[in-house]
């Protein structure tokens, strides 16, 4: 079980603060998730060149010896690679090839994705998110259910580029889902339930359906108890499962729109005395998109 | 060949269509309803008569019986509760609820168990004032259903129990016909009498460890934090069940094997819902043991306690306590063979009656019915729970002793192996005789 | 006038505070700056006080209430109100899921909107929302009232056992068990009794629908399995 935050802004202004906004959201939600934190921020980049969040140890040095036209931050135990697009292929295959130790845990032009186990506050303190500037982020904290407390299993997931989701709740038929998803070419790396969330909206808007129309297609097809939130290259998205036991709470200013577990989690955010303060309702798909 | 003596193949019943199965189909088909019935799973299970203790020879020595001591007590609530709870015997009485069982037979169960120092437990139905004056330690169960919920009545006890499940049906609700509700069940229940009553399978204010985590803060809050907190749960997935939890702030967890019975509930679930509480108590002690919480948070297991060899084998797997629910009624006279006549003119025998719900027991037990209850003498009934306590603790001391051990608590899964693959498997101890714990150690 | 600064202030010493207090205490009224949608706030109160919320307030704000009387100035979070037994409590913002779970008595008012689940398991409180309610509301109501001057969400009234319901705008879906039923004399008192409490004399009582059990459930018959 788990506590959500997620901001998607529409003042320019805010930009810089993203951050440190994220990161005061992620810290109240610690007592629903101490186990492990996560977060995705859609910052820096475009079209023409894809960033890789890559995690593992002995990162320095990564982008030199792959060479070309590789730019590089290393944070901790993540290290996020951007580069042409042309050169995507190139760059997984040296990986894999010369360093199958490390995993790419997110992919895209503008997002970069990072996640460890322990404390929240801890967790973004090591990729220093408060110094962190972007469009909209997303991040979660984590109270381990029915799979273990590791790196692999916190949120955010990612299973396509720019995409990632976060989950609150616990999903009834994942395995069933694994099963039908797996031969469609859709690989998991853990046992988690919101892998395979991930993993069906992934494999929707690879068939050509729209995020909204992805999230809808989830309340047919997923099982159990779900709030979702789902962030993309341009914008993010908002779902409970038809039954809602599992929290919502959205603000919504002129400034931005904030989604967390639990009303606390919003109260640093600037404004929010005189923002409209709502609760999504169950089976109904909110999306935000950036103009 | 003499044709009217040909010898015939016996009558030959089917093992799948057995006779109890035929009579229930029948049964199904003319009624058009589930079968209802109270107590727990009827079926043969793996349980802990398949576990043997081995008791001290050359390499172990045993302690005198009677002047060498063996400590029985038990502390529960010391994680966060400003008073836990110091039980002398580490055998609780389970939730039952007035409304399930008579007046008579709760005032029996807080006589028994005050005069062993021990507590009982509410159940879904609230507190009654005899049941408060006469256990002396009361834990008070807070249920999806919150019949009779009150602050005064969480005050007033001693610990809290937030129930998410229980053996007979985790995941369960639905619909329970023939309730007792009588005049006083219906005005403490806030029910319209004699109807049939709907049971919520969820909290209506919470759902999940996250958001327990909050009603846990609100219930301490509400108490000065005063009072231990307990999360019951169903055996189903156990280790992550108590490390939940753990997380969301409980200071004991109960763990209630499929074993365990009800007052009333589908047949289905009783026998094919939940895992034995044979393999469920280690998992459990693992998740507290991975979160270095093993006797800081404690375990009460249940279902199908019976005898102090149960009891020691239990705490030998790493529980902290145990709770006994039919053997405390079975104690008080349920089933009791000297009502047989009683029982034949129901349809059943003696050691058979599980129609609790009907609220028509000979014993006066499951009952609303004053006359049957009146047979029910509460002072008689309280002295043989007393006494059967005191058995079951006098057995697992003598157990304990004869393994060397000065505290029931000292027992330890290496003083066990099982008789059985399964039962070696599920309570992760050898198989007599070898070193193999299949999926542990190889032979 | 007692004032409790939760920026500065624990919970805690809120609630053992209020809880200390005697049956014929003099400091009767109270006032709780910057609770930040903390948790459990004013819960267990058993003395007749007032005590005034300044802003948002969390899960299970005044659970549990006896005698008080307790302000919400902003919005509440899940459960407000849940069991309480008697007293009273006005959410003058919104009240999230759940609202007046499982509550014996008293009155709970929400001038803004209530969302999934008000007044679920409902065991006798009165419940006012001027606004309107989310789906599930009233799930297995024994007794008690819930009056929605907005509209009602999906499975109103699911599994209704004898608590009332009158709603002036529209319901969404009606569910198992729970029908339309007359409007009687007695039931337009007791509404205007309700309204009156929760300071509108100017609704009328015929502006509202009544709901309630069909009480086709109450003894189980094989044709009605559907509905369970």
């Amino acid at each position: 079980m788990c506590g959500i935050v997620g901001l998607f802004l529409k003042d320019k202004a805010l930009e810089p603060q993203l951050g440190t906004l994220l990161a005061g959201m992620l810290n109240v939600m610690t007592d629903r998730g101490p186990d492990s934190a996560g977060f995705a921020v859609y910052g820096s980049g475009d079209a023409e060149h894809v960033k890789l969040t890559v995690r593992g140890r002995d990162l320095e040095g990564v982008a030199a010896a792959i060479g070309g036209e590789v730019d590089s931050v290393v944070r901790d135990s993540h290290l996020v690679l951007s580069f042409p697009k042309d050169k995507e292929d190139h760059v997984r295959e040296w990986l894999a090839t010369h360093r199958p130790d490390l995993v790419v845990i997110g992919s895209g032009h503008r997002i970069e994705l990072y996640k460890e186990v322990g404390l929240p506050a801890d967790v973004a303190r090591r990729f220093d998110l408060e110094g962190m500037s972007g469009t909209h982020g997303i991040g979660h904290t984590r109270m381990a259910t029915e799979s273990a407390v590791t790196t692999d299993g916190a949120h955010p997931f990612s299973t396509g580029a720019d995409q990632c989701l976060v989950h609150n709740g616990s999903l009834s038929n994942h395995r069933s889902l694994r099963r039908w998803l797996e031969p469609q070419g859709i690989t998991f790396a853990t046992d988690n339930d919101s892998e395979v969330a991930a993993g069906y909206l992934s494999w929707k808007l690879r068939e050509g359906a729209t995020l909204a129309e992805a999230l809808e297609a989830s309340l047919e097809d997923l099982d159990g108890f779900f709030t979702f939130v789902v962030g993309t290259e341009s914008g993010f998205a908002v779902v409970r499962d038809p039954i809602s036991c599992k929290p919502a709470v959205m603000a919504e200013t002129d400034q931005y729109v904030a989604f967390g577990s639990e009303y606390r989690a919003l109260v640093g955010l600037p404004g929010i005395e005189n923002a409209r303060v709502f609760e999504p309702e169950p089976a109904r798909v909110y999306a935000w998109e950036r103009n | 060949m003499d044709l009217a003596n040909i010898p015939q193949t016996l009558p030959r019943q089917s093992a799948t269509f057995d006779p109890y199965t035929i009579s229930e189909i029948r049964r199904a088909a003319a009624t058009g309803i589930y079968d209802i019935r109270g107590a727990g799973t009827k079926r043969a299970l793996p349980h802990f008569d398949d576990l043997l203790f081995l008791g001290a020879s050359i390499s172990r020595y045993p302690l005198e019986g009677y002047r060498e001591k063996c400590a029985t007590d038990v502390w529960l609530g010391t994680r966060f509760a400003k008073k836990p709870i110091h039980l002398q015997i580490p055998v609780t009485i389970a939730g039952m609820s007035f409304g399930s069982l008579s007046a008579q037979a709760k005032e029996a169960l807080g006589r028994g168990a005050g005069a062993a120092g021990t507590s009982t437990t509410t159940g879904d139905g609230g507190m009654t004032p005899e049941e408060r004056g006469q256990s002396k330690t009361l834990v008070y169960q807070y249920l999806p259903s919150r019949y009779g919920m009150n602050p005064d009545d969480l005050r007033r006890a001693d610990a809290i129990e937030i129930v998410i499940g229980q053996g007979a049906k985790p995941g369960g609700g639905g619909m329970l016909l023939g309730q007792k509700i009588s005049d006083r069940v219906a005005a403490m229940r806030n029910l319209p009498k004699g109807i049939d009553q709907r049971s919520a399978c969820r909290h209506p204010d919470w759902t999940g460890p996250d958001d327990l985590e909050i009603k846990i803060e609100e219930l301490r809050e509400i108490t000065d934090w005063e009072k231990p907190i307990y999360v019951k749960v169903g055996a189903t997935r156990p280790y992550y069940d108590v490390a939940l939890a753990v997380k969301s702030g409980a200071d004991v967890v109960v763990l209630d094997g499929m074993q365990g019975g009800t007052a009333a509930t589908q047949d289905v679930f009783i026998e094919h819902v939940g895992i034995p509480i044979l393999a469920a108590i280690r998992p459990a002690v693992q998740a507290l043991q991975d979160l270095g919480m093993h006797r800081k948070v404690q375990l009460i297991v249940s279902g199908g306690i019976r005898n102090g060899a149960d009891v020691a084998k239990a705490l030998a797997l790493g529980a902290d306590a145990v709770a006994i629910g039919t053997a405390a009624l079975i104690a008080l006279g349920d089933n009791d063979p000297a009502l047989e006549e009683d029982y034949r003119k129901l349809g059943t025998t003696a050691g058979a009656y599980d129609d609790w719900q009907d609220g028509r027991d000979p014993a006066g037990i499951t009952t609303q019915d004053p006359l049957l209850a009146a047979r029910l003498d509460p002072v008689a009934a309280g002295r043989r729970l007393a006494n059967y306590l005191a058995v079951l603790t006098l057995e697992a001391q003598t157990i304990a002793r004869a393994c060397g051990k000065s505290h029931l608590h000292n027992l330890e899964p290496e003083d066990l192996v099982a008789l059985t693959i399964e039962a070696a498997a599920m309570a992760r101890v050898p198989l007599a005789g070898t070193n193999w714990i299949p999926g542990q150690t190889g032979l | 006038m007692p004032v409790i600064d939760l920026a500065t202030a624990s919970r805690r010493s809120l609630n053992a505070e209020l809880h200390a207090l005697p049956a014929n205490t003099n400091e009767t009224l109270w006032r709780v700056e910057n609770p930040q949608g903390q948790h459990a706030l004013a819960v267990g109160l058993d003395a007749p006080i007032k005590v005034e919320i300044a802003g948002h307030a969390g899960y299970y704000c005044a659970g549990m209430n006896k005698q008080a009387t307790v302000i919400v100035e902003g919005n509440a979070g899940v459960g407000v109100a849940e069991n309480m037994m008697s007293g009273m409590v006005h959410v003058k913002g919104d009240a999230s899921q759940s609202a007046g779970a499982t509550a014996h008595g008293g009155l709970l008012v929400i001038d803004g909107d209530a969302s999934a689940r008000c007044g679920i398991s409902m065991k006798g409180i009165d419940i006012v929302v001027k606004g309107s309610i989310g789906p599930m509301s009233a799930f297995m109501g024994q007794s008690g009232t819930l009056v929605v001057l907005g509209d009602a969400g999906d499975a109103l009234g699911d599994s209704i056992y004898e608590a009332r319901l009158f709603v002036r705008g529209t319901v969404k879906s009606l569910g198992a068990d729970c029908v339309q039923k007359e409007m009687r004399e007695e039931h337009r008192v007791e509404l205007r009794r309700l309204l009156d409490a929760a300071g509108l004399p100017d609704v009328q009582a015929d502006e509202f629908t009544r709901y309630g059990s069909a009480r086709t459930l109450y003894n189980f018959h094989v044709d009605n399995a559907a509905a369970y």
